[in-house]
This record gives C-alpha cells, sequence and structure tokens, in this order.
C-alpha cells in the first residue's frame, strides 16, 4: 500500500461541513441525521452497503437533491446547497458513474461546454483558444492527449479523465467521485490513485464512494461509514481492520472468505469451444468446462471475455471455430442455445439482464414460458407459483413477487437473473461480473448459489475483474489477452500475480 | 449462510394491478362521457344510436387491436390504413371478376397479412425502425392502389356480402359480433399464451428478452402479419359496409386508430398495455364524436378534440405511473 499518498491532515476547519442532514421519499428514509465533514487535501472515503445512503448524500453535496433539514458549511461559515448552481459555486463536482459526456464533440468542447470562448463573429467559437485552454487543464492533470480527439474515439479511463479535467477547469475543490475504478482495468487505477495524489497536492478534497477493501486502505485519509440513511461512524484507516469496516456496513459479521466446496475430481465435458472467433474481435479461443467446475474468465476490461460469453450464448454472429455443448455442436442464436442448457447472467443486470419496469414474478419465469407453459398457454397463477418458489429458495427481498424488480437492491436484482435461469433449468451457467455493484453481504451469498449449482452438476463460466473471486471461488481459469486466450492456470497456479502476469500487455 | 433482509424498498402496493386500475379509470371515463351526453341530447340513449356508436368503434377497433400488438413491442405501424385501402381494392376486384365473397375475403386478409410479413421482415431483417419502416411501407401502398385502380370507384357486392358490415343478428349489427370475439381472441392472446408474455417482455427491453432466451424476430415478424391481418379483416368490414372501394378510403384510419391504441393506455415506450384498453379507448374516441354529432358541434372541430383527449390521457398515465413507482 502506498504509504506516500498519504498525508497528515492538520488544517483544523473543514473545507466543507453537513450537519444533520436529513432527506426522506415516500416510504423511505434515505437520510437520516448524517453530519459529514471534508477537510482540504484529503481522500474521504464513503462506505456503504446499496441503499446505505451513498448516492443520495452525493445527490444532496452536488445540489441535485435538497435535503429536508439540515445545515452546510464552508470553510466555517453557513452556506446553502439548493441546486447545482449553488454546488458548483462552492467548488463541487461530482463524477459519476455514468459520464456525462457528449460523445460527438471534442474534448476541448466537452470541458467547455456551456462556457466556450466566443470567436469574433457572433455565436461562433474561437476554436484555438479552447484548445489552447483545454492543453492547459489537461497539462495540469498530467493527461496527456490531443484535445481535438473526439470523446467517442477514447476508452473509459481516458473519458474519466475529461471527465476530472472538466471539473478541475470550473475550479473544483472538492471532487466527488462515484467508484471510479469499477470499469478500469489495474493499470488504468493506478494512473488515477497517482492523479488522485496530485490533486490532494493541490489542496483538492476528494470523497470517494468504493466497494473494494483495498483501495479504501490504499487511498483513504479518513473514513465515513452508513447503513440504512445513517452515519455509522467515522474512523481513520489505521484505526481499522477491513473485518471492522464490514461489520460497520452491514451491522452483523460477514464472512469475507468466500464458500466453496471444491470437488475431489469434475465431471464429463459440458462446453467445449474449439478454435473460436467471431466479428467482435475474438480469436482462435479454445475452451473447456466440466460439469461441478467453476471456471474463470479473466483479463483485462476490453480482453474479450465479454465477447467470448456472447458468441458462445449466440449473442454476436462466430465467424469460425466450434462450440460443442453437451456432445453436440451447436450454433445460432440465444434462443436455441438457452433452450439447448446455456444461461447467460450479463454484466449490465439493468439493461441486459431485467425488465426494470415488469413485475419480479414476470422477470422470474421469462426463459422458463416454454417449459412451464409447453402448451403455449400462460398461467398467471401457475407462474406466480414458480416465481414465489424461486423467491424462497433464492432469499429474494421483495414484498412480493408482484413487485416491480427495478425497485429491488442490486444483489436482490441479480438473484433474479440467475433465478431466471434457474426456472429454465440450465446446465451451463455464463456469469459475466456477477458481483458488480453488489455489496458484499449479496456476494457471498450468489457465490454460496454457484457453488450450489455446481455441486449438483451444472458448470459455470465467471467472468470478473475482481481477481481475489476467481483466486477465491474458481477450479481454473484461463486469463485473456487481446482478443486471445493467453494462457490457463490450474488451481494451483491461480493466484493474482499470475493472472496479472498473463493479461498484461507486452509492448 | 449470511442473512439479508434489507435491499427491497417497499411501497405500499395494492392487490389490484396496474394495468387493472388504468383500466378502471378508462371504463369509468367512458361512463362519465355517456352520462353526460345522456343528459345534453335526448337522441343519445336511443337503441339506434347505441348500436351505431358500437358499430363505428368497432371498425376503429379491428386496426387498433392489431396495432396494439405492435405498440406493446415499442413498434409502431404507420401503414395500416394504407394497407386497409390496398386490401378492400384488391378484394373487391376479386369479388368482381370471380363473384365468390369468399374468395374475396380471404383475398383480402392475405394481401393484409402479406404487407404485415413485409413490415416485419423490413424491422426484423433489415433493423429499420418500425415508424420508418412502416411509414415508407405507407407510400408505396398508396402508390400501389392508386396506380391499380386509376381513379376508378369499385361498387355493388352481392347483398350475402354485404351483410357482414350492415346486417344484424338478433337485433345487433354484426360488427359488433365481430369486435366481441376479437376483442376476445385478442385479449386471450395477449393475456394467456407465450407468445403475448413473450410481445410483454420484448417491448419491456428487446436486448434482455433476446438475451432470456426469446426468439425476438420471429415474435416481431409475427406481431407486424397480426397487425397487417387485422388490417385485411377491416378492409373487409369497408368493403361490405360501404358497398364500394376506392383507392383514398384509408387516408383517415391510421391516425384514429393510434388515437385509440395511446387513449387505451398501451404506452409507445412498450411493454405496458392491453387490447381491452384498446376498445375503451376506441369507446371513447367514438363516444366523443358521436356527441359532438349530435350536440350539432362543426365537425371542423374534431381532430382537435381528439389532440385533447390523446395527450391527457397519455398525462394521465403517465403521472400515475410515476406515482407508482
Amino acid at each position: 500500500m502506498s504509504d506516500a499518498l498519504r498525508i497528515e491532515v492538520t488544517s483544523p476547519t473543514p473545507l466543507l461541513e453537513l450537519r444533520g442532514i436529513s432527506k426522506e421519499f415516500p416510504g423511505v428514509k434515505a437520510l437520516d441525521d448524517v453530519s459529514f465533514a471534508v477537510y482540504p487535501g484529503e481522500v474521504h472515503m464513503l462506505l456503504g452497503e446499496n441503499g446505505a445512503g451513498k448516492s443520495s448524500l452525493m445527490k444532496v453535496l452536488c445540489g441535485a437533491y435538497r435535503a429536508d433539514a439540515g445545515e452546510f458549511y464552508y470553510k466555517g461559515e453557513t452556506v446553502a446547497i439548493e441546486s447545482a448552481a449553488d454546488a458548483q459555486k462552492l467548488g463541487i463536482a461530482v463524477i459519476f458513474q455514468e459520464f456525462s459526456l457528449v460523445p460527438h464533440l471534442d474534448i476541448a468542447q466537452n470541458i467547455f461546454l456551456g462556457r466556450e470562448p466566443k470567436g469574433r463573429i457572433p455565436g461562433t467559437i474561437d476554436r484555438r483558444k479552447i484548445l489552447a485552454d483545454a492543453k492547459r487543464v489537461l497539462d495540469t492533470i498530467g493527461f496527456d492527449i490531443d484535445p481535438s480527439t473526439t470523446v467517442d474515439k477514447l476508452g473509459v479511463a481516458q473519458q474519466q479523465m475529461v471527465e476530472i479535467a472538466k471539473a478541475i477547469s470550473q475550479n473544483a475543490r472538492i471532487l466527488v467521485m462515484d467508484e471510479p475504478t469499477a470499469a478500469l482495468s489495474d493499470r488504468e487505477t493506478e494512473l488515477l490513485f497517482a492523479l488522485i495524489g496530485r490533486l490532494k497536492a493541490d489542496g483538492v478534497s476528494i470523497v470517494y464512494i468504493s466497494h473494494r477493501m483495498a483501495e479504501v486502505f490504499a487511498l483513504g485519509d479518513r473514513i465515513t461509514v452508513l447503513r440504512d440513511g445513517r452515519r455509522i461512524d467515522g474512523v481513520k484507516p489505521a484505526d481499522v481492520t477491513p473485518e471492522q469496516l464490514v461489520r460497520m456496513m452491514v451491522g452483523r459479521n460477514v464472512d469475507m472468505t468466500y464458500p466453496r466446496n471444491f470437488a475431489d475430481k469434475p465431471g464429463e465435458v459440458l462446453l467445449e469451444v474449439k478454435g473460436l472467433s467471431a466479428s467482435t474481435g475474438i480469436s482462435d479461443i479454445n475452451i473447456e468446462v466440466r460439469r461441478g467446475e467453476i471456471v474463470g474468465l479473466c483479463g483485462l476490461v476490453g480482453s474479450g471475455r465479454s465477447e467470448v460469453a456472447r458468441a458462445i450464448f449466440g449473442a454476436d454472429p462466430v465467424t469460425s471455430g466450434e462450440i460443442i455443448f453437451d456432445g453436440k455442436v451447436i450454433s445460432g442464436e440465444p434462443d436455441l442455445a438457452a433452450r439447448r442448457g446455456i444461461a447467460l447472467i450479463p454484466e449490465s443486470r439493468k439493461s441486459e439482464g431485467l425488465a426494470l419496469l415488469r413485475s419480479v414474478s414476470d422477470n422470474l419465469v421469462v426463459s422458463a414460458l416454454k417449459k412451464l407453459f409447453p402448451s403455449g398457454l400462460f398461467d398467471q397463477r401457475s407462474a406466480q407459483r414458480t416465481a414465489d418458489g424461486l423467491i424462497r429458495q433464492l432469499r429474494i427481498a421483495t414484498p412480493s413477487a408482484r413487485q416491480t424488480v427495478g425497485l429491488l437492491s442490486g444483489g436482490n436484482q441479480q438473484k433474479v437473473v440467475i433465478g431466471k435461469w434457474l426456472a429454465a433449468g440450465s446446465k451451463l451457467f455464463i456469469f459475466d461480473e456477477p458481483t458488480r455493484g453488489i455489496d458484499i453481504g449479496a456476494k457471498s451469498e450468489i457465490f454460496a448459489l454457484i457453488d450450489r449449482l455446481v455441486a449438483e452438476g451444472a458448470a459455470a463460466l465467471m467472468i470478473s475483474s475482481e481477481q481475489v473471486e476467481i483466486c477465491h471461488v474458481c477450479d481454473r481459469a484461463y486469463v485473456m489477452r487481446e482478443g486471445r486466450i493467453a494462457g490457463h492456470l490450474t488451481r494451483n497456479e491461480l493466484t493474482e500475480e499470475n493472472i496479472v502476469r498473463l493479461g498484461m500487455h507486452h509492448a | 449462510m449470511t442473512d439479508i433482509t434489507k435491499g427491497a424498498i417497499a411501497p405500499p402496493r395494492s392487490f389490484l394491478s396496474q394495468d387493472a386500475i388504468q383500466l378502471f379509470y378508462r371504463l369509468l371515463a367512458a361512463l362519465l362521457i355517456c352520462a353526460v351526453l345522456a343528459v345534453l341530447s335526448d337522441s343519445f340513449l336511443s337503441l339506434g344510436n347505441i348500436l351505431n356508436v358500437l358499430r363505428q368503434a368497432s371498425l376503429t377497433f379491428f386496426i387498433a387491436s392489431g396495432l396494439t400488438l405492435v405498440v406493446l413491442t415499442a413498434g409502431l405501424d404507420l401503414s395500416v390504413g394504407a394497407n386497409v385501402a390496398l386490401s378492400a381494392c384488391l378484394a373487391g376486384t376479386v369479388i368482381h371478376t370471380t363473384g365468390s365473397p369468399v374468395l374475396g375475403i380471404l383475398t383480402g386478409l392475405a394481401s393484409g397479412g402479406i404487407v404485415g410479413l413485409v413490415n416485419g421482415i423490413m424491422v426484423t431483417a433489415l433493423r429499420i425502425p418500425s415508424f420508418i419502416a412502416t411509414y415508407g411501407m405507407l407510400w408505396v401502398l398508396n402508390g400501389l392502389t392508386y396506380w391499380y385502380m386509376a381513379g376508378e370507384t369499385l361498387h355493388g357486392f352481392p347483398a350475402g356480402f354485404r351483410q357482414i358490415g350492415s346486417g344484424y343478428l338478433f337485433g345487433l349489427p354484426i360488427p359488433v359480433y365481430l369486435l366481441l370475439v376479437f376483442l376476445g381472441i385478442g385479449t386471450f392472446f395477449a393475456q394467456r399464451t407465450v407468445w403475448g408474455q413473450e410481445i410483454y417482455a420484448i417491448g419491456a427491453n428487446p436486448v434482455a428478452a433476446r438475451l432470456s432466451g426469446i426468439p425476438v424476430a420471429r415474435r416481431l415478424l409475427l406481431v407486424y402479419a397480426v397487425s397487417g391481418t387485422m388490417a385485411g379483416l377491416a378492409s373487409i368490414i369497408f368493403l361490405s359496409r360501404l358497398n364500394s372501394a376506392e383507392a383514398d378510403i384509408g387516408e383517415s384510419l391510421t391516425l384514429p386508430a393510434i388515437a385509440a391504441v395511446l387513449i387505451g393506455g398501451t404506452s409507445l415506450f412498450g411493454g405496458v398495455g392491453t387490447v381491452f384498453g384498446t376498445f375503451i379507448g376506441a369507446l371513447i374516441l367514438t363516444l366523443v364524436l358521436n356527441g359532438m354529432n349530435l350536440l350539432a358541434v362543426s365537425a371542423n372541430w374534431q381532430p382537435l378534440v381528439t389532440g385533447v383527449i390523446v395527450i391527457l390521457a397519455v398525462w394521465l398515465d403517465m403521472k400515475t405511473r410515476r406515482r407508482a413507482q
């Protein structure tokens, strides 16, 4: 861990202080008497499970929500944050997980959107000045790129840098970052951490929301833990252990090692992929998955892991190679793959896994309609019974099967996505980042579920950027690099170091 | 194992589904309009007028019921009116040349269905947005019909055939029986079949539907083909009722059908709505127009009133839905 980043906080008055903030929505107390202080030049970690109130607090900070009660102090003086403009005036900027950049404009235009330097002819932009200004801002954060590049050509990490540059150009003194490393590779994460170090040195404060324990201890100067809308504690990293933090977040003891009962001998081969290539950029993929196994598929973001999953499932067209499932060569659209017993639990469960406005019941039976109703006649009551069974079996926290699925927490939504394939009786489960955005308690439940599935004779192929999870849970793993399989690691070889070594670019 | 009890934010949810509540409000609105008209006009409650309203509503409903399925998948079929015109002209020609109403009816249904199928192929295989594909189809069909008819009018059909649109059975117009039959079939198909459920799932999130193993392209083909076939059916009833066919009979049909779907509570964003709602939508639309006629309000006001009702209905839906979320 980098101690060099950690400086002692000496300034006695906080830059920004919130006292007794409450915010209520119909039926939910999102924030309940929360106090929170940010000191100049510190990285303040904000921890909590999904639904703990982190996002609400963040939205209050940036003026998107108006607090029902509470006070704000800026350098000791009372201020009001009632709108986005108020927040911006105080130098508060938020980098959301979903970026707010305009893809077809270039970097410079995005940084100065709405504040473009005017050209001589009214209604035009002074191109030379905007590019020079952008270059200057990009230099201050150490991002070496041509400011006339359009944003849609940039990767996630580079877009994030543009967001940061935009905030800096608005003289942001408090930068709120919502899980900034969620979509970054290890290398990109290192670059981000270095930048955060430089920003700190300039006196910029950072409020950092994270689900990753390692980051909390590597970066944080101070930690605030939220649970059920209340502030549980404020601590310094040196004074706590990860286990203590987890207990504060969930309010009980959670086993941080994931449960897995490794089988002595894996079963027969269920999936065999031979020389698979697809137009999405993967080539010559060879993979084998046996019954009773959880096989990892690792590599950097963008190395082609999801593309392999989609090609096996029939979601993207295959250009060459063979997929042999349960002894038969298969091809075709996802409906055929699903009928044969392959399940895909996609990475973005909101946009690809669920119909958010439909009920839990509707979502749970959607893949099993043919199996549950072979006559083609649908019966709502029977569907509801199946859904109720799955809700009990998976312990999905929902008031009823008729609840709108979009109102459930991330972990429970993920259980619904898995549940629909249980209903369908799938044999091979392909998980793409199954724990992304899910809190720690739900994570270990999901791993326990996967373990039970494979113990009962199913097989799992699991994509994850969380190498710790791969190492804990998988029987073995393939590592991808630039669209190809770069190596295979057996249970004994499966370490974070080996995954990183195989996945790194050797340029 | 750990225990997860938190997570679900649980707004109180009534035992009635959102769909049922919305249908209830619509029925209430239809009854309210009836009550107002009964007070304002002596002739509204006469049997003849009520049957007339039902017959009118049934014509809109046939087109709108198929359209409802398309809209449930977040699509739109703008070619239905033009489809009715072409199908009516083809069916009319076949009856004239062969003298067989049965062949004519089959021609009308087939022509409507084929046009729908072509729409479906454009939307699925060619991936053209349905709005644009069917808008183009509207022009193509109009062009074909005008070329084929060359300004002529077909009229004078066998008496038996004319019974379909103008005849009575046990005191009720035959189109009203057809309306009840297709209302039943449509509702059964949407609510009680696997295909119906899949159509709702596609409309709610097409990407998730595909990745959940639903054959999205095949279901869309079906939906557009059904919409076209229902336009074909409507063409037969028009032909029989008007006892004539011209190239321009479809021009005033598409927009009222869309209005009935929207007033009936089906969302243009897909996944929400019912065939029964569309029936009530068609009924409300017809009642209002009928009432304006009875009260001697100039027909020039009708488009304006229709527009206001559509906007009002959709706005109220969005408001109640937002509150439910």
